[in-house]
């Protein structure tokens, strides 16, 4: 009794989880607090969503406070991570899984059902059904049917009997098992999610040029041990020429383990740098505060008859030129310089967009010449007498913002989209293809029964068995 | 000449494939049914042209590889790539179907898509790669997203009208759907045209008219007169093509075009469609993201629309199978796919901030 019980309420839940009806509802729930996530900006400033609150309903400063106050208590503030949201996900997940394995048993039958010879009857209410009649003798046109089905791809089984022989064939049996593997699939993407939430990390890495650093941070206060060190030689922003779009943000690094060079790379933000399953991408990067004063100035710097020499300076420092008595001075920086109507110089922001420096030069303390040398315009390195300074870069002033990522989960994922790109190709390109040919002597000819079947694009297959009919023809003429 | 000439030349192309598929509706002489199909040809073969040559146009600009300078990196290219799939997509139906009748309903969508570039005064200029979009993901990833929204705008014309034959009183709950939906449409785009032209001297950028001006012009003028009369005029047609359905169901009857066959190729566009989206639009943008950001999925608001728009399609693929599931209510499923479609295309890059707003500019 206690047992019995107990099983129709095991069976109850059952359906009710295999119940179309309730991946309906999941799917909305799902769809419709989704839509109300991309509105309301997640793990965002309050005042930014205040703000939103007040545009939308028309609301005061107040009410939108209290109102956003709600909205955050009930976690659509950072809804995707709301307990609710995820319990949504793990009951989309049993129905998938109880849903498939509900109809499982039926397909896997119909996968493994091995195709049968079929009474004439049968064969002719087909929904794919071709008749016709040749002259010749049926062992012949056997024969050609059998090369026929062979040139579209079936390899067909022959059988005979009081109704005339019968070739009869399949293809695709597996496509039937298309959608679990999809299914199969998104469970598997889901749990590399899982995955990377419980054993993975994000964390952020700012990193200035020629530091080294063995941790990452998840925020101000958690350190994460890399387990080796990271430097950072060199970041560098290059620009389409002739204009302020950014065409590559680029930072050199090197891994140190031990005290060893292993690793060194050079990353972009499309093209990050991994090491013992801990990687590094270009996401952001910045100005080192109050850090240009100690900047490091790299010139290369030319005399007119070739002689060359690479300089190291500071703001305020001096050089010569090489095989001359010609000296410059850098008396001023600017991280990002313009020009006004006027012509007169001006700083227009605070990072390097556009590095400058004011170099005056002296020959036996006279001043000879002065003016801006622009890092992004090469023209601005040549000088009036011949001479040239190539201002390089100022190094040491600007820090690389990492994304620093930890997923053992990734490639659980990666092969779920393998898996799934698999299924939908199975799914919806493929089917599962019968054919059945019955060929009777009938008065001195051939009658020949087609009769065909596929659970998926019915229109395609008809084709095809037009061409073998075809090819049929062709070799019964052929023969003659 | 550049490809703007040849951009201009096939909007022309399909206003005209427009105005004689309608003709040819009307008229019902095969010789205008040609006509318009050579219009469409020739505005097809010269948009062909153009994107080949706007493709040179930005290699040689932002000097990279000829792979990663897909032309498809703001909504000015993804518009008229989206046209374009649209019409070879419409060139093979009519090819296979022998049936010229959707040309009146497909048409009109690619010329009110490329009228919509020119009325909006949306940036035309090609503008250089940002670092985070030179990857060859881009390619694959854009290329198949659109493929499938243009397979989806199929599904939806097809999906509307297989209500307009299906339905038969007004008092129908699809029949309503249907009418309400057509009109919504068709209001939403007069106003935004109203609002471009009573703004368009005071905003720098579309994007701007669409996020201040949006409906300013009707339904939200700051005069209550105008206001007034706009929702007024808005509920009127709504009424209006409520009251006439009718009219537009006897003329798709009369041109052969059976529901069976609308059912059919709502649902292979679908089934076509979908598992491109899937590939394409999730998989390969999750892969990219992984690759670019560290992070597959991160519930930014286009990721999260595109699962909306799946979570629609893959309903309407499971629904088929469903028992009570088929006909209209499905229809009904598809036309709403393709609004969750347009959203995640349009509306996201529009109205709400995330890590794609770059499609906006």
């Amino acid at each position: 009794m206690e047992k019995g019980k107990n099983k129709t309420i095991i069976d109850k839940i059952w359906d009710i989880f295999a119940s179309v009806k309730l991946a309906v509802v999941i799917f909305s729930l799902i769809a419709l607090t989704s839509i109300v996530g991309t509105v309301i900006e997640q793990q965002a400033e309050p005042e930014k969503n205040i703000k939103l609150l007040m545009k939308m309903f028309g609301l005061g400063h107040e009410a939108a406070q209290s109102f956003l106050g709600v909205l955050d208590k009930l976690g659509f503030t950072d809804m995707y991570h709301a307990w609710w949201f995820l319990a949504f996900l793990l009951i989309f997940c049993i129905n998938l899984i109880i849903c498939s394995l509900d109809r499982l048993p039926r397909v896997l039958k119909l996968v493994r059902e091995k195709v049968r010879p079929l009474p004439v009857e049968h064969i002719e209410k087909m929904s794919i059904k071709k008749t016709f009649s040749q002259k010749n003798k049926a062992a012949h046109i056997k024969e050609l049917a059998a090369s026929a089905l062979d040139r579209i791809g079936f390899k067909p089984l022959e059988s005979s009997g009081e109704e005339g022989m019968q070739l009869y064939a399949e293809k695709g049996n597996f496509t039937r098992l298309g959608v679990y593997i999809t299914h199969l699939s998104i469970l598997l993407i889901l749990a590399g999610a899982v995955i990377g939430v419980f054993f993975g990390y994000n964390a952020v890495l700012n990193l200035p040029e020629g530091e080294v650093s063995s941790y990452a941070y998840k925020d101000r206060e958690t350190k994460i041990p890399l387990g080796f060190d990271l430097l950072c030689d060199n970041f560098e922003v290059e620009y389409y020429p002739g204009s302020d779009m950014p065409k590559a943000y680029r930072s050199w690094l090197t891994v140190i383990k031990n005290g060893k060079e292993v690793m060194k790379k050079s990353i972009t933000v499309n093209d990050p740098l991994s090491y013992e399953g801990i990687t590094f991408y270009q996401s952001s990067f910045g100005t080192v505060p109050d850090g240009m004063q100690n900047g490091i100035i790299i010139l290369n710097v030319a005399s007119a008859n070739g002689q060359t020499e690479k300089i190291k300076t500071k703001i305020g420092g001096s050089f010569t030129i090489p095989g001359t008595s010609v000296t410059g001075r850098i008396t001023d920086f600017s991280p990002a310089l313009s020009f006004d109507q006027s012509g007169k110089a001006f700083t227009y922001a605070e990072h390097l967009s556009n590095p400058a420096i004011f170099v005056e030069f002296s020959e036996a303390g006279k001043i000879r010449d002065s003016g801006w040398i622009l890092k992004r315009y090469p023209q601005t390195w040549q000088l009036k007498d011949g001479n040239r300074v190539e201002f390089l870069d100022i190094w040491g002033v600007e820090y690389t913002g990492l994304q620093v990522r930890k997923d053992p989960g990734v490639l659980i994922v990666y092969l779920g989209c393998i898996i799934m790109a698999m299924g939908l190709y199975m799914t919806f390109f493929m089917s599962h293809r019968r054919i059945w040919v019955s060929i009777s002597e009938e008065k001195g000819s051939a009658k020949v029964v087609i009769g065909a079947s596929a659970n998926r694009n019915k229109a395609a297959f008809e084709q095809k068995i037009d061409k073998l009919i075809g090819m049929m023809n062709a070799g019964q003429k052929g023969g003659k | 000449m550049n490809s703007s000439t040849f951009f201009g030349l096939s909007t022309v192309a399909y206003i005209l494939a427009m105005m004689t598929y309608i003709t040819y509706l009307a008229f019902r002489k095969t010789t205008i049914g040609i006509v318009a199909t050579a219009i469409t040809v020739t505005g097809f073969i010269s948009q062909t042209l153009a994107l080949g040559m706007r493709w040179k146009e930005f290699a040689d600009i932002g000097q990279m590889g000829i792979l990663r300078a897909v032309p498809l990196t703001n909504l000015y290219e993804s518009l008229i790539f989206f046209v374009w799939c649209l019409i070879l997509a419409y060139l093979i139906i009519e090819f296979k179907y022998k049936n010229r009748s959707f040309g009146a309903f497909i048409t009109p969508v690619a010329a009110l898509a490329l009228a919509f570039i020119d009325i909006s005064g949306m940036s035309t200029d090609i503008q250089p790669l940002v670092p985070a979009l030179q990857s060859n993901w881009l390619l694959a990833h854009v290329m198949m997203s659109f493929t499938s929204y243009s397979m989806f705008a199929i599904s939806f014309s097809t999906g509307l009208m297989y209500l307009i034959v299906r339905t038969e009183k007004r008092s129908e709950p699809a029949y309503i759907f249907w009418t309400v939906m057509l009109s919504v449409f068709i209001i939403t785009l007069s106003a935004m045209g109203l609002d471009y032209i009573t703004f368009k001297m005071s905003v720098s950028s579309q994007e701007e008219l669409i996020k201040s001006y949006l409906f300013k012009a009707s339904f939200f003028s700051s005069s209550p007169a105008v206001a007034v009369v706009s929702w007024f005029i808005a509920v009127a047609f709504t009424f209006f093509v409520w009251r006439f359905g009718g009219i537009l169901k006897k003329l798709i009857v009369s041109f052969n075009i059976s529901y069976e066959m609308l059912d059919e190729i709502t649902y292979k566009s679908i089934a076509i469609g979908f598992p491109i989206f899937t590939l394409g639009g999730l998989i390969f943008g999750a892969i990219w993201a992984d690759q670019a950001w560290g992070k597959y999925w991160t519930w930014d608001p286009k990721e999260t629309w595109s699962l909306i728009t799946w979570f629609f399609y893959a309903f309407y693929l499971h629904s088929r199978l469903m028992r009570g599931w088929k006909g209209k209510k499905v229809a009904i499923v598809a036309v709403l796919g393709f609004m969750a479609v347009i959203f995640t295309y349009l509306g996201v890059n529009l109205l709400l901030s995330g890590l794609h707003s770059y499609g906006a500019q």
